[in-house]
């Protein structure tokens, strides 16, 4: 007997769980089947860097420029799943000027906002820098959780009637006359899974398009229905320290290269990466060598490393691909571009698509175009709106944690805040009340500024330093009188009033140093709204004048008058005259 | 096919439609070019001409004008022009915004507790006006956290606001996730959704009413954070009123703001009945020019040119919010055709070292002559056809002295009224 869906996706990682949300946003009957858990691929294994871009503002302008968009669409839809740390591209005595201009040139040419600051300014920012960097410029790279993201993905695509299978294998492609029908998988049972079946049980799926996002492993799919996917696995090694050594992603400025970038996680800092093409994605080497390199290469940038206690390393596989006859032969020079393969096109093979390449941070770009392409084959209108509307766990955490439960999942940022807030977790996350997110471009909730306030009292800037809140794009333009309206009222508005000069005087000192471009027109958005909107550059209970009210307007005389179109006074009667005839 | 108009107005903020609104009441065939969203979507809706001079808090701002620097957009064009755009903007919104009764400034409390000068109001924040001596209720919701209305009372309080004024939080009816965004509230006010609360289920207009009333107090009015509905703002508030049986205001909120939001609608429902042509989402990048004049821009569509030809042109692109003007480490510029903007060479002085204080950078943007037309480093005219109007304009700070739309008004008004003349020549 088989089950029937209109869109089949197969592969439970980002690209997959991407594809699965949009197409049940938009309505399409979808089915999504992963061999393993959700991120049991590449997905679980990677270095969780949300780039801004800038790692490929030299080689690849075009992947870059994707980045930064996508990276600031993320950050709305998924704050949750994000820490926006900051990175710094870092220059040693040894390291090109050229290349670091062409660094600069390239961010400034993809819209990635880009400052230079000088050695001790880094060493500022990041103390256990080497003493030797001689200048570095900062970029907004942060950090992501690719599970919470996989997972809030799926949820949402369920929420939205899409049915999700994990522990659930395709072993065929079903082909009939030059057209994918669907496909055949198997179940396993196991701990994590979401609806129980038989051990060994095998179910025929049809489907009238199939979706192969199967990353690494879409050569074995393709191969499945008699088609050749070109894709080329290329490993690379992560390895994790015990704390975070750094708390800004850590770049070395310098072209291609391995061992060059450190991205902070929750209470860890992970080193990486090597660039090794392999022949299997699931069978290769991981070797000693590449762990020593990470250590000692990285040291270098910060020494306090190499004497660091590693907890672990880990290697995933990239899914490189190239269009046949490229012939590159360093897995480093191949593009992280991704493709979208239309069988019927390029195989005349109907009814299915293969999704290749690409990155976790454009995961979202990639889906929808994979989306568009499969509306368009299955004639569904409808437009995307992955990029507005919000993941589940970026409104409310415990309906993420429901699912991340429900899917068998422990995720390291998931314990984020209960890291943080240590034993008083439940305390303090498990509120009756609704728990809003105050300070966006961090994700900090209302729960755990009230948690940091209780300690901190009233500064502010000691709350920041616990929460990170205000420390995002904004510098505290949004969030700064939202967090400090939280000390109110067990303390009073004279009090809360000066907290909160203190927290935005503070944040201001450092802006200064980045006032141009982007941060100034930013500077200028937080001015109007602080000092336009809300008055607050003239407070009037903080200024020794009392303000004369009755010389001011008390609105049109009577109700009657107001209702319709208020009584104008006689300077005004004059000016609309003139006005009509143009007379001035 | 060339694209030829009479006038063509580069930006699609409060400036710019005013502008292109004038030149089509002169008679002119015009066309409005926009690449974003104007800054309306982060402003207050409210709209001010002058709060303060010189620091001193100003009550008749039309009394203030006159000793204004000479530099400042306004003494441009004169008080005249800042009463023509008034006048244009009462005419455009009608109904929905008062304060054209008197020339003196309005204070209205601010969502950071304040109380702000300014001229013209929405008629939904009306009612809130803080020199009316009545008894005050503020109604903040417990997932919105950028309103908060107990402390909010309590600032005013301080700054000795008439009548007494008491703040309360009260969670929005329904099972609204905790991140909702304000056109969530909204709408469901708009729709009087319904919604469950304890016990069984009602209307939302019905349901907030209730979640209030206890806490009235004897309050004569009630302010809540203005997310009272986009589309049926009217309906709403006059159900809250019936049920309360007190007059309901709205605070106007940071972006998004329903607020400015509104005005930009009905702004833009002037141009389309004046037949402007708007032209959105591509932003202008180049210009052609002969003889001092300007003959055609050509916005950028996915590296495709398009050109626009007119005969008078109007630059409404913004300050550093609208991207009208941009900067790097190096210098300040006015993107499109390059306009002189003074500002220091060394870029460590483009600020001061407060928070709030007298920034350099707040006052960038192109210098003009009389006419409007921006000048060169040396004092003359750049392009004979070419007017600037807006946040695109220097020589002032308009957050420090809230003056903002009202310069937009007033100078989008005079050189709407002069492209729009000269065509007719
Ligand atoms: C070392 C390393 C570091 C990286 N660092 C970053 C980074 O910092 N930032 C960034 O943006 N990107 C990074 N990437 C890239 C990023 O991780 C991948 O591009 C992305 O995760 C790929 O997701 P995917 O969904 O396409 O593939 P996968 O996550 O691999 O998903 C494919 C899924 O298909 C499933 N599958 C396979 N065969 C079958 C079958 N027969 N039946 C059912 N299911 C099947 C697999 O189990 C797997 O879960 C890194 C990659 C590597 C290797
Ligand atoms: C946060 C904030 C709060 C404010 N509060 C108030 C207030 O309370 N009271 C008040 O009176 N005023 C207020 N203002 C000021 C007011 O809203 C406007 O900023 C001001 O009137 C300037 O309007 P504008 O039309 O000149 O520019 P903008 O509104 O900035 O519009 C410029 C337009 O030009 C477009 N543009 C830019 N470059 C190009 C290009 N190359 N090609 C095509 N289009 C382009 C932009 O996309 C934009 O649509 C506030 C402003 C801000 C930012």
């Amino acid at each position: 007997m088989a089950t029937e869906t209109e869109a089949l996706v197969i592969g439970g990682g980002s690209t997959g769980c991407g594809i699965a949300r949009d197409l049940a946003l938009r309505g399409v009957d979808t089915t999504l089947v992963e061999r393993g858990n959700l991120t049991h691929g590449t997905t679980g294994r990677m270095h969780g860097l949300l780039h801004s871009g800038g790692r490929y503002a030299v080689s690849d302008q075009e992947s870059a420029a994707e980045c930064i968009a996508e990276s600031r669409v993320l950050r709305e839809i998924a704050s949750h799943c994000v820490e926006m740390t900051g990175g710094l591209f870092v220059q040693l005595p040894a390291d090109d000027d050229e290349y670091f201009e062409e660094k600069l040139a390239g961010c400034r040419d993809c819209d990635i906002p880009a400052e230079v600051i000088s050695g001790e300014e880094a060493r500022e920012i990041e103390p256990y820098l080497t003493r030797d960097v001689e200048r570095a410029i900062r970029v907004p790279d942060g950090a992501i959780d690719p599970f919470r993201l996989c997972v809030a993905n799926a949820a949402d695509a369920e929420e939205h009637g899409a049915r999700i299978e994990t522990h659930a294998e395709v072993t065929d492609v079903l082909v009939e006359d030059d057209q994918v029908k669907g496909v055949e998988i198997r179940h396993e049972s196991g701990p994590g899974k979401r609806s129980h079946h038989e051990p060994g049980t095998t179910e025929r799926i049809e489907a009238d398009h199939v979706v192969n996002a199967t990353g690494a492993w879409a050569g074995e799919l393709g191969a499945m229905a008699g088609v050749d996917v070109e894709v080329r696995p290329s490993k690379g090694v992560m390895t994790v320290m015990n704390t975070r050594q750094v708390d800004t992603v850590v770049n070395r400025c310098r072209p291609k290269g391995d061992a060059d970038i450190i991205v902070p996680h929750e209470t860890a800092c992970i080193l990486g990466t090597t660039d090794v093409e392999v022949e299997d994605p699931d069978d290769y080497p991981e070797e000693q060598w590449e762990v020593d390199m990470m250590i000692d290469t990285l040291s270098e940038l910060v020494p306090i490393l190499g004497e660091a206690r590693t907890i672990r390393s880990f290697w995933g596989v990239r899914p490189l691909y190239e269009p046949p006859d490229t012939g590159t032969t360093d897995p480093t020079d191949i593009t992280r571009q991704f493709f979208l393969l239309d069988h019927a096109d390029r195989d005349s093979l109907a009814g299915m698509t293969s999704i290749v390449g690409g990155k976790l941070t454009t995961y979202r770009l990639m889906a929808e175009q994979i989306t568009d392409h499969v509306c368009e084959k299955l004639g569904v209108e409808g437009s995307c709106r992955t990029a507005e509307q919000p993941l589940p766990g970026s409104e409310d955490f415990s309906v993420l944690r429901d699912y991340m439960e429900e899917f068998g999942l422990r995720s390291p940022i998931g314990r984020r805040s209960t890291e943080r807030l240590g034993s008083k977790a439940d305390e303090v996350l498990k509120t009756d009340d609704p728990n809003p997110v105050v300070c966006t471009c961090e994700a900090v909730t209302r729960a755990e500024l009230d948690h940091a306030i209780a300690d901190a009292g009233t500064d502010l800037n000691a709350t920041r330093i616990r929460t990170r809140a205000s420390m995002g794009n904004c510098q505290g333009g949004f969030c700064a009188h939202r967090i400090a309206a939280l000390l109110h009222p067990e303390y009073d508005e004279a009090t809360t009033r000066t907290a909160l000069d203190e927290l935005y005087e503070e944040r201001w000192k450092g802006q200064r140093h980045a006032l141009w471009g982007e941060q100034l027109s930013q500077a200028m958005l937080n001015h109007a709204l602080h000092a336009t909107t809300m008055n607050r550059d003239r407070y009037p209970a903080a200024s020794d004048d009392g303000i004369e009210y009755d010389r001011f307007d008390a609105g049109p005389p009577t109700p009657e008058a107001a209702a319709d179109g208020g009584r104008r006074d006689d300077a005004h009667e004059r000016a609309d005259s003139r006005e009509d005839d143009h007379g001035d | 096919m060339a694209i030829e108009d009479d006038v063509c107005v580069i930006g699609g903020g409060l400036a710019g439609m005013t502008a292109a609104l004038r030149a089509a009441r002169e008679g002119a065939r015009v066309r409005l070019l926009s690449h974003k969203k104007s800054t309306l979507r982060h402003a207050s809706g409210l709209v001010d001409i002058l709060g303060y001079d010189d620091d001193e808090l100003v009550a008749n701002p039309f009394d203030a004008l006159a000793s204004l620097p000479e530099s400042h957009p306004y003494r441009r064009v004169g008080g005249d022009a800042v009463r023509a755009g008034l006048s244009l903007f009462d005419d455009v919104t009608g109904d929905a915004y008062r304060g054209n009764h008197t020339d003196a400034n309005a204070l209205v409390a601010t969502h950071g507790g304040t109380v702000k000068p300014t001229a013209r109001y929405p008629t939904r924040v009306a009612p809130g006006l803080a020199s009316q001596d009545r008894k005050t209720l503020l109604v903040g919701f417990d997932s919105l956290t950028a309103f908060d209305a107990p402390l909010a009372a309590d600032h005013l309080a301080a700054a000795g606001v008439p009548g007494t004024t008491r703040g309360v939080t009260v969670g929005f009816p329904g099972d609204f996730r905790a991140d909702s965004r304000v056109t969530r509230f909204a709408r469901a006010l708009d729709d009087d959704e319904t919604v469950e609360i304890a016990n069984g289920s009602m209307p939302v207009r019905r349901a907030l009413a209730r979640a209030v009333e206890s806490h009235l107090g004897g309050a004569e009015r009630v302010g809540f954070p203005a997310v009272l509905g986009e589309e049926e703002s009217g309906a709403v508030r006059e159900a809250l009123e019936s049920s309360l049986g007190v007059d309901v205001f709205e605070v106007p909120m940071g972006p998004p703001s329903l607020l400015g939001l509104g005005l930009e609608a009905l702004f833009q429902e002037a141009l389309d009945e004046a037949g402007v042509r708007r032209t959105t989402g591509n932003p202008v990048v180049e210009f052609d020019a002969s003889d001092e004049r300007i003959r055609s821009v050509s916005t950028d569509r996915n590296g495709r040119p398009t050109p626009f030809h007119a005969d008078e042109f109007v630059l409404a692109t913004g300050g550093l919010v609208g991207k009208g003007i941009d900067s790097d480490r190096e210098e300040v510029v006015e993107p499109v055709f390059d306009c002189y903007v003074p500002h220091p060479d060394d870029r460590y002085e483009w600020f001061a070292d407060e928070a709030f204080g007298d920034h350099p950078f707040a006052r960038f943007g192109v210098t003009v002559d009389d006419d409007l037309r921006p000048l060169d480093a040396d004092g003359r005219t750049e392009y004979d056809n070419l007017r600037a109007a807006g946040g695109v304009l220097g020589g002032v700070d308009f957050a420090a002295e809230k003056s903002g739309s009202g310069i937009s008004l007033a100078t989008g008004h005079a050189a709407g009224r002069a492209a729009g003349a000269a065509t007719n020549q």
